[in-house]
């Protein structure tokens, strides 16, 4: 036992160096720098200011709020919508049809596409006065929409390709969902005389929902974290009408050098993220055992 | 007697129809901003801005050959696969061994803070990257890319491989040591070959991640190491914007993954599901 023991420890040394050092480091790292005030300068060390940058950010930034709300918001309406529109496509897609093989393919693009690409290619759809969705309001005498121009409709096109980006995710993990369902239930329902409507209701969505659970669980995590589109497409708007917690974060990083303050907000960020996480999964052991 | 059945064939026909007219819809709106994208990628700015001309113009590869010959394309390029290519390579070096050691010596620990590192907001890690890695005077060279895309890449692998090796029959690797083979020439004989479909799915997920990754490189790359997502907003000025270079500059970046996922279809399915279906 003790080779194997001393074998184990070889095999993760590696991994676990690399863990503390680029992992673990910088988190206790900008943790220690929310407590402090400090713009990266070499010369004046950061200054010990306590849970200031905290109550700064709670009390008197009303940016942080609406970035939280929108960090929220975005994720609340995008990820449903993705289950939605995934679940559809999933049964739709599910059962076999000529081209099946080329349609689901065609489907994995835009989540491997490369998001920054893809945020220039919407930049182009969305731009008001040569992209082709307003062209295509004005040859319907509809009138043009600002899209991403305007305070109101930001957010709104940003969640939009969002869904578009991740809609065949959901729809991925719920074929692979679908596969694994036990026939028998459905063809005993189907000799009962169950109508389509009665087994997608009482058979598939029930027996499907620890896998709707899971994957809300994975999109969310993410969708709360979503960065690359937005900095793409409106920087967080120069209204701040598309400010994430992210976006801000950055903003606050990179382009203020605030780096306590920036540091707290990202602590705080990470909280919300973990906590959002551990409940997603506490539901999830529900589920688990009310299913088994 | 015959009325019935024709008319419910009449209907299941109908009803055909109607999924494969739904199914090339859904296929339509996946496809379509592709579509735009490569298209106004061949058309001169002019031809972009005149909505008339949405079919009728005369392809130009001018925007490509800007994108390489004006905008140094070749090195950001080359830079964004050297990244990719070392950050997935290195990652499977620290990643397989470690995925294996927790999936047969339990060491669990190890496997929850790995799987911890993958939720964890990517950006909370920025300042003390940025700051250690200029105090270590490192900032133009491959040195951060790579490591900041392994803290994506290492935990992947370890999510693929860690079931992966989980699933292996323990048996084999008994019957090994008793014939007196090491636990390293068990791990490298035995396990390892029986991984390799999981090796590859990890390794191709890893190598993608890294190339489309954005805010790790947009704050940890200089001018010589540069990768594409951050070279493209070179299109982008406070003036005006580049319809056409910009669109070349995403097919670029974006047409090397298309053509990895539509190749490599199978192990890529099998990446972005994993730990999904399970329950």
């Amino acid at each position: 036992m003790p080779t194997r023991r001393r074998a184990g420890t070889f095999f993760i040394m590696p991994a676990v160096v690399f863990v503390a050092a680029m992992v673990l480091f910088p988190i206790g790292y900008t943790a220690w720098l929310s407590l402090h005030e400090w713009s990266g300068s070499a010369v004046r060390s950061p200054r010990w200011v306590g849970i200031g940058n905290y109550t700064e950010l709670l009390t008197r930034d009303p940016r942080f709020g609406y970035a939280v709300l929108r960090t929220f918001f975005f994720t609340a309406i995008a990820v449903p919508l993705e289950i939605i529109l995934g679940l559809a496509i999933a049964l739709l897609i599910s059962e076999k049809f000529r081209g099946q093989h080329l349609a689901k393919a065609l489907i994995l693009l835009p989540m491997v596409a490369t998001p920054v690409a893809i945020g220039m290619a919407w930049l182009l759809i969305l731009e008001p006065n040569i992209g082709p969705l307003n062209t295509l309001l004005r040859s319907w005498h509809l009138p043009p929409q600002p899209f991403l121009g305007s305070g109101q409709q930001a957010l709104l096109c940003l969640i939009a390709v969002d869904v578009w980006q991740w809609t065949p995710m959901m729809a991925l993990i719920l074929v692979a969902g679908l596969a694994t369902l036990p026939g028998e239930p459905f063809e005993a329902a189907r000799v009962d005389g169950a109508g389509l409507w009665q087994r997608f209701y009482h058979l598939t969505l029930p027996l499907l929902m620890p896998t709707i659970i899971t994957a809300m669980l994975l999109r969310s995590i993410e969708a709360l974290k979503t960065f690359d589109i937005i900095y793409t497409m409106t920087r967080g708007g120069s209204d701040y009408s598309s400010e994430t917690m992210n976006i801000y974060g950055y903003v606050q990083s990179f382009e203020y050098f605030a780096l306590g303050k920036a540091s707290s907000l990202l602590t705080l960020f990470f909280a919300l993220v973990l906590g959002v996480s551990l409940i997603f999964i506490e539901v999830r052991k529900r589920w688990g055992m009310a299913v088994a | 007697m015959t009325a019935l059945p024709a008319s419910r064939k009449r209907r299941a026909r109908l009803l055909n129809t109607v999924r494969y007219l739904a199914i090339l819809a859904v296929l339509m709106t996946f496809m379509l901003p592709f579509l735009w994208m490569a298209l106004n990628s061949f058309k001169t700015q002019i031809d972009i801005t005149n909505a008339k001309n949405i079919l009728h113009f005369t392809p130009t590869l001018g925007n490509y050959r800007n994108a390489f010959e004006q905008h140094n394309y070749l090195l950001y390029l080359v830079n964004t696969f050297v990244v990719a290519a070392a950050s997935t390579l290195l990652s499977l070096v620290l990643g397989l061994p470690a995925a294996y050691a927790i999936a047969r010596f339990r060491t669990t620990w190890l496997g929850v803070l790995l799987l911890t590192a993958r939720i964890v907001p990517g950006i909370i890690f920025m300042i003390p990257w940025y700051i250690v890695f200029s105090r270590l005077g490192l900032t133009d060279s491959y040195w951060p890319l790579i490591l900041s895309h392994m803290v994506v890449g290492l935990p992947f692998i370890a999510w693929i491989m860690i079931p992966f090796f989980e699933s292996l029959p323990v048996e084999l690797e008994e019957a090994a040591r008793i014939d007196g083979s090491s636990i390293f020439g068990v791990f490298f004989r035995i396990a390892l070959p029986l991984a390799v479909p999981g090796i590859i799915t990890a390794s191709i997920m890893a190598f993608i991640f890294s190339w489309n990754n954005f805010m790790f490189s947009l704050v940890l790359s200089g001018d010589h190491t540069r990768t594409l997502p951050v070279a493209i907003f070179n299109f982008i000025s406070y003036a005006s914007v580049d319809w056409g270079g910009l669109m070349a500059a995403a097919m670029i970046i974006t047409l090397p993954v298309l053509v990895i996922t539509l190749s490599v279809q199978r192990y890529v399915v099998a990446g972005l599901t994993a730990g999904a279906t399970k329950g």
